[in-house]
């Protein structure tokens, strides 16, 4: 079951890239980025990566994994984006501005889960209801909190990479 | 709501303020600044109000337990006599620097990412305070200075980036120190909650685990409150920061993430023996004399401040380390007293800076007439410094110097009252080149600062004055807790606990 | 011993990047220490699955306190490292001996 729905998602995220676009000029162009090989494969597993980050972000709680790591998996999607195609690429698809709000919306996000526990009583309670072990919805408000930590760290590390590479464009335009 | 959910009131309001206005900042004009003020002041507030509120409670400690899970298998946060001291402390110097930044930051871009990291800085410092658990203290530690890194080098000039690089540098090398010990203690004990790590540590004794971990926590959390042999960081991180971080690290930070955490660990968790005592009064009196010779040769403003931090942290340790009733009041007394005045100082330096723009005794001279207020301010502050009555820091020092007396120490005493009289003669020197003598030409026609920045300045130093009434019986009980919560050694751990099974 | 080689590498190195570099290296070791902690003879590994017991499992509060403890050693490190950049757009060299304009 879960192996269907990874192919159908990689498919749909696959003929999604080769669709013709403004920027196909931009990818398909020799000058930036690498060479043609590794773009092909890279339009290939770049979707694989990121549905692979979402699996392990929502499993937290039951296979190793969690918020943070599963958030680390995504970011590298858009950093193998940009490794391979150019910077401008992957700016174009989520901004610097963009990167921050997301941020900040996905620790505001956190706090909020934490704060529901309030209604229960205390802080951090696990409000929501725990279905049976070993199932995806069950252990409450971890899989909420696991969400809104994969969305922090994964926009999080990528905005980290933007900002590290764009100083690096403007360094060496002065010197 | 009952009233114990204050507790954690004070890391949520400092959180959820950064990162909204990470968020909001940019957006709306001004609302980073209508934020910060009502974030601070609300931090205020409940600061106060629980102190007041801790009176009625009986046997004067709350517990709240993280999520409902009693410890030791949770965290929870505990609220007793010190730690709703140093709140105070904190959340009162927080205020007045956010007042003073929302005029001072105007020399600097970006204004809403300095009032995230400065939120930031206030949740890892609240979150150390209150923590009853050694990991969450840890993880507090590591927020607050990571933000105060970041923070040091905002200016992103050449000397401040330098300065905050061997800041960094040296703080993570502290934090890594720090949690080695913590490592340790928690194979030796398999626990991880500061109560249950007391209980536990008064049975087993005698194992060479104790001192080793205590010497590692000597060393990190010395490095990060700047005891001598340490103290490197401190004079260049502090000059080249805005004045308004300036006045938060050297009042509150180093006291929070180096002293309240060597106190709590060391008195409340391993037990304080003969030895470490004499380790902590013997650093402390090195530090307060080694920076006042070092301070009276500087030729820059805020250099000269650093220095003296350094000097008056060695009084706060020196008080501490005697472990006597009397040495403890006057250590934490001191405590409180340095943030304000030193505060005070800070902001006042950065008032010249705004007003003149320079920071070298050398140049600037006779700012008197043209700035009445700051000289004035700077005037009570530094006599408050040097220990003249009857202002506050008279009586904290002579509280340290009779205790001092008392145990039989005659030539700390001696050494203190050489470091007072040295401080007495390195801010006449401030004060002569800076606001008396003639004005040169280039500084004609500075005007005053604007009025947040006279606020917050003015009140600190009525707060200065006032600071002496502390000691009336009526208000003894702000301090009396504090000094018997640090008396009571690793009995603090019983109350704990029993606190936490009540409620 | 990791620790150590890595307090050599910043207590010593001239190179602004080594002395990053021997943070990092500090920092690994200290948190496989930690984790190592946790071992129990014959343990296996800490995950909740449907048909195993619980019994027997290595100490798991380590590792969570690790995760902690990785994230914030990361934190730290991208912000070394930006300074670290901005340092060598100012001053042009990387020797951390010739990066002494503040003084006394």
């Amino acid at each position: 079951m879960r192996q269907i729905e990874a192919f159908e998602g990689t498919h749909e995220i696959a003929s999604g890239a080769s669709r013709p676009r403004n920027d196909i000029y931009m990818i398909d162009n020799p000058k930036t980025g690498m060479t043609l090989i590794v773009k092909t494969i890279t339009r290939l597993t770049v979707g694989l990566i990121m549905l692979f980050g979402i699996y392990i972000i929502l499993h937290g709680h039951l296979s190793p994994g969690g918020g943070f790591a599963g958030g680390v998996i995504v970011a590298l999607s858009f950093v193998h984006l940009m490794l391979a195609f150019g910077k401008d690429v992957a700016a174009a698809r989520i901004s610097k501005n963009m990167a921050s709000n997301l941020e900040s919306i996905g620790a505001m996000m956190f706090l909020f889960v934490a704060l529901l526990g309030f209604l229960g009583g205390s802080f951090f309670l696990n409000v929501l209801n725990k279905g049976n072990p070993f199932n995806l919805f069950s252990a409450g408000t971890i899989l909420l909190s696991n969400i809104s930590i994969g969305i922090k760290v994964g926009v999080g590390l990528f905005a980290i990479f933007l900002a590290l590479v764009i100083l690096e464009k403007s360094s060496k335009k002065e010197l | 709501m009952k009233a114990i959910n204050i507790i954690p009131l004070f890391v949520i309001i400092p959180l959820a303020a950064a990162f909204l206005t990470s968020l909001v900042g940019r957006l709306i004009r001004r609302s980073s600044e209508v934020i910060i003020f009502i974030t601070s002041l609300a931090l205020l507030g409940s600061s106060l109000y629980a102190r007041v509120l801790l009176n009625s409670v009986p046997g004067k400690i709350l517990v709240y337990k993280i999520g409902g899970w009693m410890p030791p298998f949770g965290i929870c946060m505990v609220m007793d006599g010190l730690s709703s001291f140093m709140l105070v402390t904190v959340n009162l110097i927080a205020f007045f620097v956010a007042v003073y930044s929302l005029s001072y930051m105007n020399q600097y871009t970006d204004k809403p990412k300095f009032f995230t990291l400065f939120s930031l800085m206030v949740c890892g410092m609240n979150g150390v305070i209150i923590t009853g658990d050694l990991f969450n203290l840890y993880v507090f530690l590591e927020i607050a200075s990571i933000a105060s890194y970041a923070l040091v080098a905002f200016g992103t000039e050449a000397e401040e980036l330098e300065a905050s690089f061997k800041y960094a540098i040296m703080g993570s090398v502290a934090s890594a120190f720090i949690f080695i010990g913590i490592a340790f203690l928690y194979s030796f004990t398999s626990t991880l909650n500061m109560a249950d790590m007391a209980r536990i540590l008064a049975y087993k004794q005698n194992a060479w685990v104790i001192p080793f971990v205590g010497v590692l926590f000597l060393m990190g959390f010395g490095l990060k409150s700047a005891l001598v042999p340490f103290h490197a960081w401190l004079p260049d991180a502090h000059p080249s920061a805005p004045a308004s971080i300036s006045a938060m690290l050297s009042g509150v930070l180093i006291k929070t993430l180096g002293v309240y955490a060597l106190i709590r660990v060391f008195f409340n968790i391993i037990g304080s023996t003969h030895g470490y005592l004499t380790v902590l009064m013997f650093l402390g009196v090195i530090s307060m004399l080694v920076a006042v010779v070092l301070a009276l040769s500087q030729w820059d403003l805020k250099r000269l401040l650093a220095y003296h931090s350094i000097s008056q942290i060695g009084y706060v340790v020196l008080g501490i380390g005697l472990g006597t009733p009397l040495g403890v009041l006057g250590g934490l007394f001191h405590l409180f007293n340095h943030s304000v005045f030193k505060s005070l100082l800070f902001l006042n330096s950065g008032s010249v800076d705004y007003a003149a723009g320079t920071r070298d005794l050398k140049e600037t001279g006779g700012l008197g007439k043209l700035m009445p207020v700051t000289a004035k301010t700077n005037l009570v502050a530094s006599m408050a410094i040097a220990g003249i009555p009857p202002f506050n820091g008279f009586f904290s020092k002579a509280i340290i110097i009779i205790a001092c007396l008392q145990k039989g120490f005659t030539g700390y005493a001696i050494c203190a009252v050489i470091g007072s009289i040295l401080t007495l003669a390195s801010f006449m020197k401030v004060q002569k080149f800076v606001f008396l003598g003639e004005i040169k030409d280039k500084l004609k026609n500075i005007k005053e600062v604007p009025f947040a920045m006279l606020f917050s300045v003015v009140c600190l130093a009525i707060i200065c004055v006032l600071g002496g009434l502390m000691l009336l019986p009526s208000l003894r009980f702000f301090l009396d807790d504090a000094v018997s919560v640090v008396l009571k050694g690793t009995s603090y751990a019983g109350v704990v606990l029993e606190a936490a099974s009540r409620q | 011993m990791l620790f150590c080689v890595g307090l050599y590498g910043v207590l010593r190195k001239r190179n602004i990047i080594k002395m990053i570099v021997g943070l990092g290296i500090m920092e690994y070791a200290m948190n496989l220490f930690f984790v190592l902690l946790g071992y129990r003879f014959h343990g296996r590994a800490p995950i909740d699955a449907k048909y195993q017991d619980i019994l027997n499992m290595v100490d798991p509060l380590p590792q969570a306190l690790v995760l902690t403890s990785i994230v914030i050693g990361l934190a730290v490190t991208a912000l070394i490292i930006s300074i670290a950049i901005r340092i060598y757009e100012k001053y042009g060299t990387f020797d951390i001996t010739k990066i002494k304009k503040l003084k006394g």
